[in-house]
């Protein structure tokens, strides 16, 4: 039994319930395939980050479900390509973290999962920090070598002359 | 004539010191990256939507092609631009 996730966005011209009608169809011809439906995932209307197809925002919908393999991804995906309500699709075999992922995302653990997120965030914000010192820095930089320098070609010469000495000696 | 101790604190000695990068997926333990969070993966992405190298995340090479893979769907579904400007 392999777990599966197809993503697809719906064309937003359609009002709710046809948007929702063409994701059930898809729902419905896998459940006819056989393959047993773990979860349906609607994530709603979102602004598309580039436009495709001259839209600007589409309706995101998540099907995850399980099959023994076959012809069952090919099929769909063969329907998503034909149907034009559908702007874009994604088909992705899950592994078993990413099965694990999904089902902590469903029964609420997201939370914790987000709390990282935030400490990441902050961790994050930290880094702008130190970018920024780092910026500072360079100034700073530029005159310290020049007064690294000036002592060091002292220290030199003078090792220089201990060593002239040395020779002479 | 300076000594050397005073030029010393005249920066904050801290600045120069590097910090110690490190895989956040490895440190926290999180084993999936999912392709649909962008706000996430913003963090892995500069300005111009571009892929930041492990030199600056600090990400393990496994969990450095995770990212890179979860980028790329996600510009798929765009839910990530593939060429911006002032992204962030």
């Amino acid at each position: 039994m392999n777990q599966y996730e197809i993503t697809f966005i719906v064309d937003p011209v359609l009002s709710g319930e046809e948007s929702k009608a063409a994701a059930q169809t898809y729902v419905d011809q896998l459940k006819n395939e056989g393959c047993s439906i773990v979860h349906v995932d609607e994530m709603g209307l979102r602004q598309l980050a580039y436009p495709i197809n001259r839209r600007t925002s589409g309706v995101y919908y998540c099907v995850e479900f399980q099959t023994e393999g076959g012809d069952v991804i090919p099929n769909t995906e063969l329907a998503l390509r034909r149907d034009e309500r559908i702007i874009r699709f994604l088909t992705v075999k899950l592994d078993k973290y990413g099965v694990k992922y999904n089902d902590d995302k469903r029964n609420g653990l997201i939370g914790t999962v987000k709390k990282k997120k935030k400490k990441e965030d902050k961790r994050d914000n930290r880094d702008n920090r130190r970018r920024d010192n780092r910026r500072r820095d360079d100034k700073p930089k530029k005159e310290a070598p020049a007064k690294k320098e000036a002592p060091v070609k002292k220290e030199a010469p003078a090792k220089k002359a201990a060593a002239k000495k040395e020779e002479e000696e | 004539m300076a000594n050397r101790d005073d030029i010393k604190f005249l920066s904050n000695p801290k600045i120069g010191q590097k910090r110690q990068k490190y895989c956040r997926f490895r440190k926290y333990g999180i084993k999936y990256i999912d392709y649909k969070d962008p706000d996430f993966l913003m963090q892995f992405v500069n300005e111009q939507g571009k892929i930041l190298p492990r030199r600056i995340t600090g990400n393990s090479l496994k969990y450095q092609r995770k990212v890179a893979t979860a980028v790329k769907r996600a510009r798929h579904l765009a839910m990530l631009p593939y060429v911006t400007d002032l992204l962030k």
